[in-house]
Formats: structure tokens, C-alpha cells, sequence
């Protein structure tokens, strides 16, 4: 049954081998073809292919017609009447305010908060006379500063975007006016504008090519920014504008009109015609040159402008950042609403409480006549509004402005942490996003690309085997280093690349003796079998590779003295020993995934025919010659190579006949030309020639990991984080990245897709047989699904992953229905539409649960789109905070999927780091950035808010006390200015510091002890039961405060006679006490005392007094009567003993039980952090020990299975664009110039123009 | 050199601030602190709680219920008569010498001046002296603003229900009333006095009253308040002053007079006194209480034995937990491992 449905999709297997891109495309355009579809379809009428028909095309670009754009067909409706071209110019603008809207906007923002607003209404509450409780001033104070301190950080981070788009907007760039190029700035761009653009320029908007210095209008860029990818994309205008617009003059009179797609933020798509001279030209992403580019390798070139500003690809792209909150973000948020129903709660308990006392009491007492005829219910009713004022401070106001001010000192700390400064790129390390770095402390899933991630895309030539011998290692087998460690020398070699490093040096002396006749051959094989394009830049040779592997051979064999130095459609020009030699190349049989090898077919200059041919192990040992030599030597060093975890590659050749090769050329010529299923009958041509080699030896290229990446993943792993990795590199690359990055072990059992599907299939049969009942009652199975003892792992191809998930299927299938002729939906739901909801929500749920129980996951040939689904999986059913790292634009879907992106700003440009929440130059950053300042964040966070509810409580509660003795009549326990400032002045301060500089345990000893990462994953240091903890403490506090100066003076008298049981006093003690209380409690949290803490805690306390002397003096009520009441009510209670004696009283009293609380559960229970704190010396000791010792060893990398070794490039080479000769012929030239190559094209073409 | 200086300007600083390294001191709660630590604060706070108990045991008061609730009280006949001036007269013994100075309270029960509405129903402008507040008091004092579109000094329902019984103490020798002299001067806060509180620099006193009224309960103006000593009228008036002190709890005492003349300034011999009590003030229609109290004072203030009490108790209570916190950390005792 559900076999059947397996297989439903027409596919027997997912391919493992191919990216199923498709599902990226097919996504919206299912959406939109079907919605389409809909009306104009007669039901089961063949549909005809879409294509969009150029009519339909609404863009319409008039080259050098600036006021064509303006007319009216093409204006939009902005405001009412007000009238718009819809046509971007190309100045961009990120920034929010300019002057003008800068309050009104802010405000606006800044009152969408839920918090801003409530104080508002408190504001306007207490304007109310009836109900006034505290003066305006107690909320409208604290509010402003609020306000303004947000105010204040939103102007600053605007000005910086105003600062940047200024300088984006200037740059300048020569634009096509008036008949000539004139140098413009990038924002008076216009579209239709032809611009002309010089090597390394930025291209400043989506530009159509029209020509270039390089033959045939090909034009090299480097799109970086745009998709991540470093290696070289060529362009190419077309040949008509190639041929007729080289010239200014030509330029000027162009007067094309290009119909294109709407701006949309597809990068891998475009189409569009161009209407010039009454004849249509098609146009596709080939023409394009788009916004974030850089021109390369390419002298200048001319374009026409298409899309500018807003509307270009990249910044179709950037789209809206999504808002990402905290999980604790979201708990206080919760905390807060509890907090109000709390308030509510008590309000109305008072409310209640003040009815019945006015019934019983106040109303009878005729010196409380208020003129007013309320009746009790009223009264209580006002009283309700009345206390909602008073005990306000309970949420309290300057909580999320800390937690602000807090996370913005925390990504400074990060913006400053040297050791996440990348010296050798300048790079500091970056928080981009400021509001999620206690997150940082709650990682539970890391989803890591690998390329540029984990690797640095860095390919180098390791070691090889020549006809059974290896050279490269360092060592000897004995292990004793050879050449005392020194790389190879190049200097003997003109043309070396100076940064190839090479540790054996008798290769080098073996290929300089040319005894050897293998090792040439096999330089010369590595020189000649590539499809690697070559390019002069100031006498440097600069190779242009398809795939990093490819340049790094040829790079090996330009050092070892086999320097390739330029090709022609059909020729190879290498020097060989210092002796240029020409080759004709007689065929090129490319790479592809299936074939996984590439072959030469060249004519030496002595008129040999010789075949030369690179490859995959696998498919090379299976087309040797039987008489082929070396065959065990060189599978024992391959083994050994897959061991260390490098790439390796046969190398082979095979001398062919010039009557072989006769025949097998005429075969190859009827299968270029065949019509149908020209691939394959290419392939099997192919096949034809590629056997009988002869093995000369392979190479071994190693996959550079980024430093420290196993001591990272490993440290990591040890923190309880998962790390899987999702790449887009093959299985075998990806499952070798894993084993080298120890990842994956030897002693993991290793779960590939059918097994996966299968163990799925049978969860899913076993679920379906359960009668349904028992099924919603047990939520989820318990069982495991790995059985077996041991560890596992998971190696996943993206095929095999929309196999598994039913992702997509269901639309296709939906969509093939209909085309086939919209049948009824089938009866029998669990038959035939297996995948509804539920089944397929059920089948991922099982899925994560699968993978999660393994060690490591490993999702190779992943889509930039399958990546974000996985995140979002593991998001979604395990409730897991998860981290995504990556560095590429695939990568950047994943990145802000996940809770907490990180970009890592390596070679592959800036748009991961764009799209990223923190940026730095190096995966092993990732460690200190989540074990250190995600740890400190977390832990500094925590302990932040938890006294900071506490202080409020506390606080705030005293007033609750009190009711029960001022007839529930809302009076307040403290001075008006009391309440103003306490949360500003007189206990922000040190608990700010707090949740700045607080370290339980120094940067060392957390990377030291990964375990002491386990309480965040957990959130165990901030919940609903915490919260209640401070809520208790707050109670309790409070508590004390109030009724030890109630016992203790309010029924007697002070020592001289005069009654201190006066409301003043009471209220100069209570907050004397509070403030007391409050910072010392706050130092008992500090656990990290440095002078500034000190000063703070001590400062506070000296303000508070400072104020309220100040306010309480005679001189301020002369000046304010009304405003400042108490006067002299401070210095006539804080000189009376009793009243000191009470507040020790206490304040011990509500200090000591938490000591001694605290003591006991460190000794009974100690969590690791407080073990670690307590032996903290001794480990700081130790550490220093080790650091002067030794360095640490050297990752060991001892493994012993054999692996699949085969790597290769996975796209295909420049094969057809060296077959086609397009950039090699030359353009038609002056006759009589002689035939050149590539290298010559430029200066050629500067003689021409 | 120069070079490299200048590629590297991304590099953070590196200074004990940024790299978080700051100079710090770590305390931690260890056994070594707390237990002791513990042990000296409870001997510290049982030594201050035996000091103050024993203090306060040393200190004489004397209450007397005056409200006239039970028939057999003098002042009965008083007690349902309101607004009419009635008078009464309570006898009492003193065993023992009352050492002096002896400090004379009138207490009030059930009677709320920290009520929020009545607390803040006072013009503290217009207590300042400043005579356009006198014309235009403020709305605050509402519904004890105007009277009669007169406005009224002082306004606002504290100064209306002052409190206005008035006692004369007499000691009875050999049948003779012999008045115990009753100081009433500076029984009011220095600050009150001198500052917060002053009369319009107008003379006389009553002219700057002219056009105003007096409270509704008032039986004479702000300025006749005390009708021998005329520096202590309008709002400077001592009794005035002590009444605008408003209560923190709905039980209080106010100082009425100091007894520090004459014969009496060492204290109140043993012997039968009188006190004789002008009853103008109605408070039992909202079961109010009414006393007088007598009493001395040490350097800790007046009896009270609760302060005393709770540093005993905090204090047994830390010896004791100290105790606990050895046990349990002997029990506990930290392995030393990873």
C-alpha cells in the first residue's frame, strides 16, 4: 500500500546525484500556472507548454530615451492624484527618518509596544482627578527617559544607513549623455541609460550587456555578493549588439526597446526580448550583468540599464529581514502579561477590600468627608483605578529598554573580542543583529553549510602516487621529518604560483632530472586534461578553473615546471620544461556526474594521437588495461590518501591509432549531431574510447578544513549541540568533510536514504495498522528507531529528502492531475491522497525524531531552499533553538530561517553575512561565540531579569501592605519622587552592570568545560518557575519591609518624645530599607566584582541619600512648596537609632535567609558551574601550566576504514564553451593579424577601438 | 611597519575593558565565610536585641482610655454630646516615681489620617504664608475649600479635623489639686516650625485672614489658636503644627506636652493625679478611641519590645542555621572532582 505510494511519483529512486533544483522553481510556478490555468483551460485539453509570450512582458526599457519612462503609461499611483514613474531610479534608500518624520515616526514606532502604550494610558489615567493616585510626573519621567534613551540608539543606527547609502549612492560610474560617456553618480542612473563599466567596477544596477573588450562581448564577473560563488561567470552580449555597438557613437544611436519580465528577485532567471531595427532578439540571464557584481578580468564593457534602485535582482532579494525574537524575549513577554493579570487581580482585591472599608468605616468618619456622594461600589471602583496607578510599577517600565541597553553592550563585546578577530582579513567579528545574544546560550542545533564553512574552498595538491610511488608526505615513514620541514623551493621555476606549498622535495628533483618518464607523463597529463581557461594578468598566469580541484592540478603541474599557458578551440599550449610545445586537441570528452571523469584526445607535434584521461577510482579501475601496471600500489595509496581524507583522482592515458581514431572521430561527429538523446549517444561514444587504459598514478588534493574546525565541532558536540551539516556538494565530498571534521567516526553506523525511507515506512505502517483511538491517545512513539547499540549517523541527499518528507509531491501530483483532466478527488482519502496533512506532518515528526537520535547529520546535494526546511523542521517539531552558519548566498535562506543566523565573511562575499545575525571570519569563532558571550548573555540575562522582577516586587508590593492600614484608599508607602526615581536612579545601575560585565567563570574555563553550556540549552536559569521565585522573594521582601518598621516604631515614640510614627517617616525608612535591600541583594548576585560594580552599587546608594536630602531640605519646599513635601522628613528619622537599628533589622532579614538558602543548595546540589567556580583557581593554574608547557597536539586523525574517495568537480567545465570556441575565436579581426589566443584578445582589441 | 599598522584598522582594542578582562574579585559563598560569618552576625544581633529588651523594660507607660465607651467611665456623659463643650475628669495612681522627662500623648484608634483622600487634602502653598493661596486655595483641600464662596484658611480636610480636646493634669496632695506645670513649647518638628510651615508676614496675624474663614469644625480662627502666648498662633501654632504631621497607621499618638517644670522635671512622683479633660472631639461614631499617654523615654525612644524581640529571634535564628549549614557541609563536603 503505501509501496505504492513511493513510488506514485513516477521515479523509482531519487537521483543522489543532482540538486533537485527543480523543486526551487517548480514552487511558485506551480502556484502561479495553476491559478492561471484555472479559467481559460477546458477541462482535459492538452495543456501547451507556458511560455511567456512577449506581449505579456509589462517592462519595457527605451535605450537612451530618458523621458520614454516618464509617460504616462508607465506611472504608478503613489497618493491619491500624486503620479509616480514606475520605474526606480537607481538611488537606494535603507533609512527610516530624515529630519522632518523623524519624532512623529519614532513615536509612533516606539508606541507599538505593547509596554510604551500601557504607560501612556497610565499617563492619562493619572491626569484623571478622580482616580489619580500619583502625580503625572512618577510615570511621565520615566517614560521620557525610555523614550528617549530608543530614540536615541534609532537615531544613531539610522544615521549610519544614512551614512552608507550616501556613499553607495555616489559612487561614480561613466553613463552614456548627450552622445557621450560622462562620469555620473551611481543614483542619477536612470533605466534606459547606456553605462559603461571598467574592470573591477561594481556594476550599479541590472545592466544588459551590449558589448565588451573581449571577444565575442564575453565579459568575466565575479558574483560573489550576489550567490556566494567566487569562481569567475562569464557573460556575453549578444552578437548583434556585439557587432554593431563597440563605439561611443554606436552607443549613443542605440535606440532598442527591451521587453522583459517585471523586477522580481530571481536570481537564476530572466527573459525578455529586445526590439531593435524592426527585429526581435531574445534575451535570457546570459546577457545580464546584475547590481552586486564585479566586472572582472574584463578591460571595460557597455550596458544598458534595466532595473535600477529598488528594483534590481539583489535588492528584490534583500527583502524584509525577518523580525527574529528570543525565546526569552517571548517569555518575558508572558512574564509581563502574567504580571498584569496579577495586577488586575490584586487591584480588584483591593478595590473589593476598600467597599467594604467604606461601608464599615469611612463612611462614618466624618473627618474623611469628601464633599463627593459616591456610594461604596463607586468608590471601590475608582480605588481600582487607583491602585492599577499605584502598583503600576510592578510591570516594570524600564525592562525592556535595559534588556535593550543590556544586548547592545553584549554585541559590543562581541563587535570587540580580539580573539574573534580575524587578523589576516581585517575582520573583526560582528553582531549585526543587537536583540538576540542571550539566544547565543541556548543553541541546540547547529546547521552548518560546508564549503567556505567548514572548508575554506580551498583545494591543494597534497600528495599524489606515481607508478607506485607516493611523494608528499613530510615524513618518512619512520615519522622523521624530512628536509627538516621546509616547504619546496620554486624558485628555479619562472612561472611558479608562489603560494603553492609542496613538503616533498624529491618529487621535485625527480621531475627536474626528467629521468622519470612517468612522472613527466603525468605532469603533462595534469597540464593538458583540464578544462581550465587561462588569462594574463601583468605576466601572472591567472587560471580561471570550473571547479577548485581543477585549478588546483593545474596549478601543481604549472609548479612541477608543466606551466599551461593558453588554449585555442582546438589547440593546448603548455611549456614543458622550459620548452613550449603546442598540442592539437582532437577532442574534449567532459565531465559529468555520471560519467564522473574527463578525457583529452590530443595530437602530440610528432604526430601521436594519445588519450589522456582524469577520473573517479571507481570508473578508472574499471576501463584499465589488464597490462596496466602499478594497479595495487596505487589502490593501497589511495586508500591511504581516502584516510587522510583527501580528494583523490586516477590519472591514465592511452595511445590510439590514427586509424582508430578515425573511426571512432566519425562516430563522435554523427553523435554530435544526433537530434534526439544527443547526451547519451555522446556518453556511449565516449565509453567507447575510454577503455584499455593505462594507469599512471593519482593525485591527492585535500579539501583545506578551516583551522580549528575538529576542535570546534568536538567542543560543540561536548556542549550537547548537534551540528549537522547541509551542503550542496555531493554525497561521498560531504560524507569525507564529515569523517575529516570528525563528524562522523568510525564507530558510527551510517544510515543512508532507502534506509531511512524504509525504516520510516515501516514506523508509518506499524501507525496506520494501530486502530485510530489508540493512536491520538499515545502521542508519539518511544521506541528508538536505532535499535542496535552504538552510534549513528545520517548522510541524506536532497533527493531523497523530498522522498522522504512527501515535500512538493503533492503539488506536482495535484498539478499532473488536473492537466490530466481534473478527476473528482478519490473516495477513499487514505488510498489514493495519501498525503494529506497529518500523514505528512506525522512522517516528519518521525523524521526529526530519527535524526535527532543520531550523532551527526549529514544532508548533502541539499537546494538553498531544502536547507530552510530542514531548519525549520527541527524548529518546528523539536522546539529546539536552533543556529545556522554559512557563508554563501544558498546559504542565506537557511540563515534566516533559523533562530539564529551567523555569516561568515570568508571568501564567498557578503550576502550570508548580509542576511546573518553575526558575522565573523571563521567557523571556529563559533565556539567562543556560543560558549562564551552566548554563555555570559544567557547567564547575564537571566540573572538580570530575575532581579529585576524581584527589585520591582519588592518594590512595588510594600504599597499592597500598607492598604490593609490606610483603608485600601490607594496610598502609597514611599515619597512621589521615590517612586519617580527608583527604577531610574536608585537601583538601575548596578544591575545594568550586571547584565554587562557579569562572568560566573572566566572566557577560558567556559571553553574549558563545555558542560557548563548545558543550563541554557535547558533554559533553566529563566522560567515560569524562576519567575515565581523572584515573585516569592518579592513578597517576601516586601513583606519585611513594611511590618518590621510596623513593629518595631510605629506604636511607640522617638528618643526625644516626638512621635516618629509619622507617614513621612515611615516612608524615609521603607525606602531606606528597599534601597539597602535591593543593592546589597544585587551584590550578592554579583558574581564578578570588578571597581565599576563597586562603584555602582555604592553610588547608588550615596545618590539615594544625596536625593532625598536634597528633596527633604527646607530650601527646595521654599522654591516648590507643593511639589516637595517631606521636608525635614528625612534628617529627623535617619537620626534616630531606632529607626537605623530597625532598617539593619531588616535588611538582614531579607539578605540572610537568601545566603543561607544559597549556600545550602550549592552544597546539596552544586551544578557544574558552581563546581567550576569553586575549584577555579586550581583549573586557572592548571591552564596556565598547560599554555606554557606545550601547544596543544596536533588534531590525530587516526582512522583506519576505507572510504570513497572520489571527489570531483560538480559542475561541468567550460568544456562547451571551449568546444564552441566562443571565446577563443577570434572576433572578426584586420585581416593579416595573426592567429592568437585568449591572452592576446585584449590588447588587440584596445589597438582596435 | 606603517603598513601593517594601517591594514589592521578593524582590530579592536585591546584593553581589559573590551576584552572583558577587567581586574575582579570573585567572592563566592564558601563555607569558610558563611558559617562564621553567620555565627557573628547572630551573637552581634542577639547582643543588640538583649540591649534593646532590656532597655525597654526599663521604660514606664501609662495609658489612659478617655473615649467614655463603658458607663462607668467619667467621661460617658461626654461621649454621645457632639459639638457641645463638655468636660471630664479622669483619676489615676502612679505607684512609683514616673522618671522624667515625662512625655504627654493624646492617642487616636480606628482613625485613618493616612487615608489617601484626607492625606492629601492640604494647600501647602497657602501654610507657607503666600496670601494668594489664602484668596485661592487650592483645589486639593475640596470639599474644605470655600465655605460660602468664602475660601477657608487653612484649607483641607487635615487642618478641619484638628484635633481640639484640651487636658489640664493636676496631682492631688492632701486633697489640694496641685497643677502639674505642662510645657508646650517645641513639641512640634524643628523643620515644621521653622520652615516648612510659616505664618503671612503680615500684622498683625489676623489681618492677613481678613476675607477668609475659619474650618467648618473650628470653634475660633487659625489666629486665635492660642489665646496666652501669641507667637503660637496661625499656622506656627505647636498643636497645629503636630496635628498636620499626618499619621503613618490608623492607631497613633501625638505628643501633646512635655512635663519638665517645676517640681515635676525629675518626673511624676507616686500619688493620685486628676486629670481634667475638656471633650470636644467626637470620635465614636466611627469607633474611634480617645487616650491619653504618659510615658519617658531612653536613647532608643519609647517602650517597645518587638525590636528587642526579633534581634533575639534573628539572632538565635543565624547560630542555629550556621549550625544547620555545618552539618549539612560536613555531610556535603565537596568532592574535589571535575
Amino acid at each position: 500500500m503505501s509501496r505504492r505510494r513511493v513510488n506514485s511519483s513516477g521515479s523509482l529512486h531519487p537521483d543522489d546525484e543532482v540538486m533537485p533544483y527543480s523543486d526551487d522553481e517548480t514552487d511558485d510556478e506551480l502556484d502561479a500556472s495553476s491559478e492561471e490555468e484555472e479559467p481559460e483551460a477546458p477541462p482535459g485539453a492538452p495543456q501547451p507548454p507556458v511560455e511567456v509570450k512577449p506581449s505579456e512582458m509589462g517592462w519595457k526599457v527605451k535605450a537612451n530615451d530618458r523621458p520614454y519612462h516618464h509617460l504616462p503609461e508607465f506611472q504608478k499611483k503613489v497618493f491619491l492624484c500624486f503620479k509616480k514613474s514606475r520605474y526606480s531610479g537607481n538611488a537606494i534608500k535603507t533609512y527610516k527618518y530624515n529630519v522632518l518624520t523623524f519624532i512623529p515616526l519614532n513615536l509612533y514606532e516606539q508606541f507599538k509596544r505593547v509596554a510604551n502604550l500601557y504607560f501612556l494610558a497610565l499617563l492619562i489615567l493619572q491626569i484623571i482627578p478622580d482616580i489619580s493616585t500619583l502625580p503625572w510626573y512618577t510615570t511621565l519621567i520615566p517614560l521620557v527617559v525610555v523614550l528617549g534613551v530608543t530614540a536615541i540608539k534609532d537615531l544613531v543606527d539610522d544615521l549610519a544607513r544614512h551614512k552608507m547609502d550616501k556613499e553607495i549612492n555616489n559612487r561614480k560610474c561613466e553613463v552614456l549623455l548627450d552622445g557621450r560617456f560622462q562620469e555620473s553618480k551611481w543614483r542619477d542612473i536612470q533605466v534606459g541609460d547606456v553605462v559603461h563599466l571598467r574592470k573591477n567596477d561594481f556594476i550599479p544596477a541590472d545592466i544588459l550587456l551590449l558589448s565588451s573588450s573581449d571577444p565575442n562581448s564575453l565579459c568575466y564577473v565575479e558574483t560573489a555578493e550576489l550567490d556566494g560563488e567566487t569562481n569567475l561567470k562569464f557573460k556575453m552580449g549578444l552578437r548583434v549588439t556585439d557587432e554593431r555597438l563597440q563605439h561611443e557613437r554606436q552607443l549613443a544611436e542605440f535606440n532598442a526597446l527591451i521587453e522583459c519580465e517585471e523586477p522580481n528577485n530571481r536570481l537564476d532567471k530572466f527573459v525578455g526580448t529586445m526590439l531593435w531595427d524592426r527585429e526581435r532578439y531574445p534575451l535570457d540571464l546570459d546577457n545580464m550583468l546584475l547590481r552586486g557584481c564585479k566586472i572582472r578580468n574584463t578591460e571595460h564593457c557597455h550596458g544598458l540599464v534595466i532595473f535600477a534602485g529598488a528594483d534590481t535582482k539583489i535588492m528584490k532579494n534583500s527583502g524584509k529581514t525577518r523580525f527574529k525574537r528570543t525565546k526569552i524575549d517571548e517569555l518575558m513577554n508572558y512574564m509581563v502579561y502574567t504580571i498584569f493579570v496579577l495586577l488586575i487581580l490584586v487591584a480588584a482585591g483591593l478595590a473589593i477590600g476598600h467597599t467594604f472599608w467604606y461601608e464599615e468605616i469611612g463612611s462614618k468618619a466624618w473627618y474623611l468627608f469628601d464633599g463627593k456622594n459616591h456610594n461604596s461600589s463607586y468608590r471601590g471602583f475608582l480605588s481600582f483605578w487607583g491602585y492599577i496607578i499605584v502598583l503600576n510599577t510592578m510591570v516594570p517600565i524600564s525592562l525592556y529598554v535595559s534588556v535593550e541597553v543590556i544586548r547592545l553592550g553584549q554585541s559590543k563585546f562581541i563587535n570587540w573580542d580580539l580573539q574573534m578577530y580575524y587578523a589576516e582579513k581585517d575582520t573583526p567579528a560582528k553582531a549585526r543583529t543587537t536583540t538576540l545574544n542571550e539566544q547565543l546560550g541556548q543553541i541546540e542545533y547547529i546547521f552548518s553549510d560546508k564549503t567556505g564553512t567548514l572548508t575554506q574552498n580551498i583545494m591543494q595538491f597534497k600528495k599524489c602516487t606515481i607508478a607506485g610511488r607516493t611523494y608528499g608526505d613530510p615524513t618518512t615513514a619512520e615519522g622523521v621529518t624530512l628536509d627538516r620541514g621546509r616547504p619546496v623551493d620554486w624558485s628555479w621555476n619562472q612561472q611558479a604560483d608562489k603560494k603553492f606549498d609542496f613538503m616533498d622535495h624529491s618529487l621535485v628533483s625527480c621531475v627536474r632530472s626528467k629521468k622519470d618518464k612517468d612522472v613527466s607523463e603525468f605532469f603533462k597529463l595534469l597540464s593538458l586534461c583540464h578544462t581550465v581557461m587561462v588569462d594574463n594578468k601583468d605576466g601572472e598566469l591567472v587560471y580561471q578553473a570550473a571547479s577548485p580541484d581543477e585549478g588546483a592540478l593545474v596549478t601543481a603541474a604549472r609548479n612541477f615546471g608543466y606551466v599551461f599557458l593558453s588554449r585555442t578551440q582546438d589547440t593546448i599550449t603548455i611549456n614543458e620544461m622550459d620548452q613550449e610545445s603546442t598540442y592539437e586537441m582532437l577532442a574534449l570528452l567532459d565531465f559529468n556526474s555520471d560519467r564522473k571523469r574527463m578525457s583529452i584526445i590530443l595530437k602530440f607535434p610528432d604526430g601521436r594521437i594519445r588519450l589522456y584521461c582524469k577520473g573517479a577510482d571507481t570508473v578508472i579501475y574499471e576501463r584499465l588495461s589488464p597490462d596496466s601496471r602499478h594497479k595495487e600500489t596505487t589502490q593501497a595509496a589511495l586508500d591511504i590518501f581516502a584516510n587522510a581524507t583527501l580528494r583523490t583522482l586516477c590519472l591514465c592515458y592511452k595511445d590510439i591509432s590514427a586509424a582508430e581514431y578515425d573511426a571512432w572521430s566519425r562516430k563522435h561527429k554523427e553523435a554530435q549531431v544526433s537530434m534526439s538523446e544527443r547526451d547519451v549517444a555522446l556518453d556511449r561514444v565516449y565509453e567507447q574510447i575510454e577503455s584499455n587504459l593505462l594507469l599512471i598514478g593519482a593525485t591527492a588534493i585535500e579539501d583545506k578544513l578551516q583551522d580549528g574546525v575538529p576542535e570546534t565541532i568536538a567542543k560543540l558536540a561536548k556542549a550537547d549541540i548537534k551540528i549537522w551539516v547541509l551542503t550542496g556538494d555531493k554525497k561521498e565530498t560531504a560524507e569525507n568533510i564529515g569523517y575529516s571534521c570528525s563528524l562522523l567516526t568510525d564507530d558510527m553506523a551510517i544510515h543512508y536514504g532507502e534506509d531511512v525511507n524504509e525504516k520510516l515506512r515501516i514506523r508509518q505502517t506499524h501507525r496506520r495498522n494501530e486502530p485510530q483511538s489508540l493512536n491520538r491517545r499515545r502521542k508519539r512513539p518511544t521506541e528508538p528507531f536505532f535499535n542496535m547499540p552504538g552510534k549513528n549517523a545520517l548522510v541524506i541527499t536532497g533527493g531523497w529528502l523530498n522522498e522522504i518528507l512527501y515535500e512538493k509531491k503533492k503539488k506536482r501530483r495535484r498539478l499532473r492531475l488536473r492537466r490530466l483532466g481534473r478527476r473528482p478527488p478519490p473516495a477513499i482519502p487514505q488510498d489514493s491522497q495519501p498525503m494529506d496533512d497529518l500523514e505528512k506532518e506525522l512522517r516528519q515528526i518521525d523524521f526529526v525524531d530519527m535524526a535527532c537520535e543520531c550523532e551527526a547529520v549529514i544532508c548533502c546535494r541539499v537546494t538553498p531552499k531544502q536547507k530552510a526546511n530542514v531548519v525549520s523542521l527541527v524548529k518546528k517539531y523539536k522546539k529546539a533553538v536552533t543556529l545556522s552558519i554559512g557563508d554563501g548566498a544558498n546559504d542565506v535562506n537557511m540563515i534566516k530561517t533559523a533562530d539564529i543566523g551567523v555569516g561568515l565573511s570568508g571568501q564567498e562575499g557578503m550576502q550570508a553575512v548580509m542576511s546573518s545575525d553575526y558575522a565573523f571570519a571563521q567557523f571556529r569563532f563559533l565556539q567562543r561565540l556560543l560558549l562564551v558571550h552566548g554563555r555570559w548573555s544567557y547567564i547575564r540575562m537571566c540573572k538580570f531579569l530575575r532581579y529585576f522582577f524581584f527589585k520591582n516586587f519588592a518594590f512595588t508590593l510594600v504599597h499592597f501592605w500598607y492598604s490593609f492600614f490606610s483603608g485600601y484608599s490607594s496610598q502609597i508607602a514611599y515619597e512621589n519622587w521615590f517612586i519617580t526615581l527608583y527604577n531610574l536612579c536608585y537601583s538601575s545601575l548596578p544591575v545594568l552592570l550586571v547584565g554587562l560585565l557579569d562572568q560566573d567563570v572566566n572566557d577560558k574555563l567556559s571553553l574549558k568545560f563545555p558542560k557548563l553550556y548545558l543550563p541554557g540549552q535547558k533554559g533553566a536559569l529563566f522560567n515560569y518557575r524562576n519567575f515565581f521565585i523572584s515573585l516569592f522573594h518579592g513578597i517576601f521582601v516586601s513583606l519585611i519591609i513594611f511590618f518590621i518598621p510596623y513593629g518595631a516604631f510605629l506604636q511607640t515614640m522617638g528618643q526625644d518624645g516626638e512621635a516618629p510614627s509619622d507617614y513621612q517617616s515611615l516612608a524615609v525608612v521603607t525606602a531606606s530599607t528597599l534601597i539597602f535591600t535591593v543593592n546589597l541583594q544585587i551584590s550578592l548576585d554579583t558574581s564578578y566584582w570588578t571597581f565599576v560594580n563597586c562603584f555602582a552599587v555604592l553610588g547608588s546608594i550615596a545618590i539615594y541619600f544625596g536625593i532625598v536630602f536634597d528633596i527633604h531640605s527646607a530650601g527646595i519646599h521654599v522654591i516648590f512648596p507643593s511639589v516637595f513635601t517631606f521636608t525635614g522628613a528625612a534628617s529627623n528619622a535617619l537620626r534616630q537609632p531606632y529607626l537605623w537599628l530597625t532598617i539593619i533589622l531588616s535588611v538582614g532579614i531579607s539578605l540572610l535567609p537568601v545566603i543561607c538558602i544559597q549556600f545550602l543548595h550549592k552544597t546539596i546540589w552544586p551544578s557544574v558551574g558552581d563546581k567550576v567556580h569553586r575549584n577555579r583557581k586550581k583549573y586557572e593554574m592548571e591552564m596556565e601550566e598547560e599554555e606554557r608547557k606545550t601547544k596543544p597536539p596536533t588534531f590525530d586523525r587516526g582512522r583506519r576504514s576505507r572510504r570513497s574517495a572520489y571527489a570531483f568537480s560538480h559542475s561541468r567545465g567550460y568544456a562547451d564553451l571551449i568546444a564552441s570556441g566562443r571565446s577563443i575565436r577570434r572576433r572578426p579581426t584586420p585581416v593579416g593579424a595573426p592567429p592568437g589566443s585568449i591572452r592576446e584578445a585584449p590588447q588587440r582589441e584596445a589597438e582596435n577601438i | 611597519m606603517v603598513k601593517e599598522v594601517k591594514e589592521l584598522v578593524n582590530r579592536p582594542d585591546n584593553t581589559a575593558y573590551t576584552q572583558q578582562r577587567l581586574p575582579a574579585w570573585q567572592p563566592m559563598l564558601s563555607a569558610g565565610i558563611v558559617i562564621p560569618g553567620f555565627v557573628s552576625i547572630g551573637l552581634v544581633f542577639i547582643g543588640i536585641g538583649v540591649a534593646l529588651f532590656v532597655t525597654s523594660q526599663s521604660i514606664q507607660v501609662l495609658e489612659i482610655d478617655y473615649t467614655g465607651v463603658e458607663q462607668s467611665s467619667p467621661c460617658f456623659k461626654c461621649s454621645d454630646q457632639t459639638g457641645k463643650k463638655c468636660d471630664c475628669v479622669m483619676n489615676f495612681d502612679i505607684d512609683s516615681l514616673f522618671k522624667g522627662p515625662v512625655f504627654f500623648y493624646y492617642g487616636l484608634s480606628n482613625y485613618f489620617q493616612n487615608q489617601r483622600k484626607y492625606s492629601v487634602s492640604i494647600d501647602y502653598n497657602q501654610l507657607t504664608g503666600d496670601l494668594d493661596y489664602f484668596t485661592n486655595p487650592d483645589d486639593a483641600c475640596f470639599p474644605f475649600q470655600n465655605d460660602r464662596n468664602k475660601p477657608i484658611v487653612p484649607c483641607g480636610a487635615i487642618a478641619n479635623s484638628m484635633f481640639n480636646d484640651t487636658f489640664q493634669l493636676f496631682q492631688l496632695v492632701n486633697g489640694q489639686k496641685k497643677e502639674v506645670p505642662l510645657d508646650g513649647k517645641g513639641i512640634a518638628w524643628w523643620t515644621d516650625y521653622n520652615t516648612k510651615y510659616r505664618n503671612p508676614s503680615v500684622t498683625p496675624l489676623r489681618n492677613a485672614f481678613n476675607g477668609t474663614v475659619k474650618p467648618p469644625s473650628w470653634p475660633q480662627a487659625a489666629y486665635e489658636l492660642d489665646t496666652e502666648d501669641t507667637s503660637n498662633n496661625g499656622f506656627i501654632n505647636q498643636d497645629f503644627l503636630v496635628w498636620m504631621r499626618t499619621a503613618a497607621l490608623p492607631d497613633f499618638r501625638k505628643l501633646y506636652r512635655r512635663i519638665t517644670e517645676g517640681d515635676y522635671a525629675s518626673g511624676l512622683p507616686a500619688g493620685n493625679y486628676s486629670l481634667e479633660i475638656v471633650y470636644n472631639y467626637p470620635v465614636l461614631s466611627f469607633d474611634g478611641r480617645k487616650k491619653v499617654v504618659f510615658s519617658n523615654v531612653s536613647w532608643m525612644g519609647g517602650k517597645n519590645e518587638f525590636l528587642g524581640i526579633a534581634y533575639l529571634v534573628i539572632g538565635s535564628l543565624c547560630v542555629l542555621m550556621s549550625i544547620v549549614m555545618l552539618i549539612v557541609y560536613a555531610k556535603f563536603k565537596f568532592p574535589e572532582e571535575d
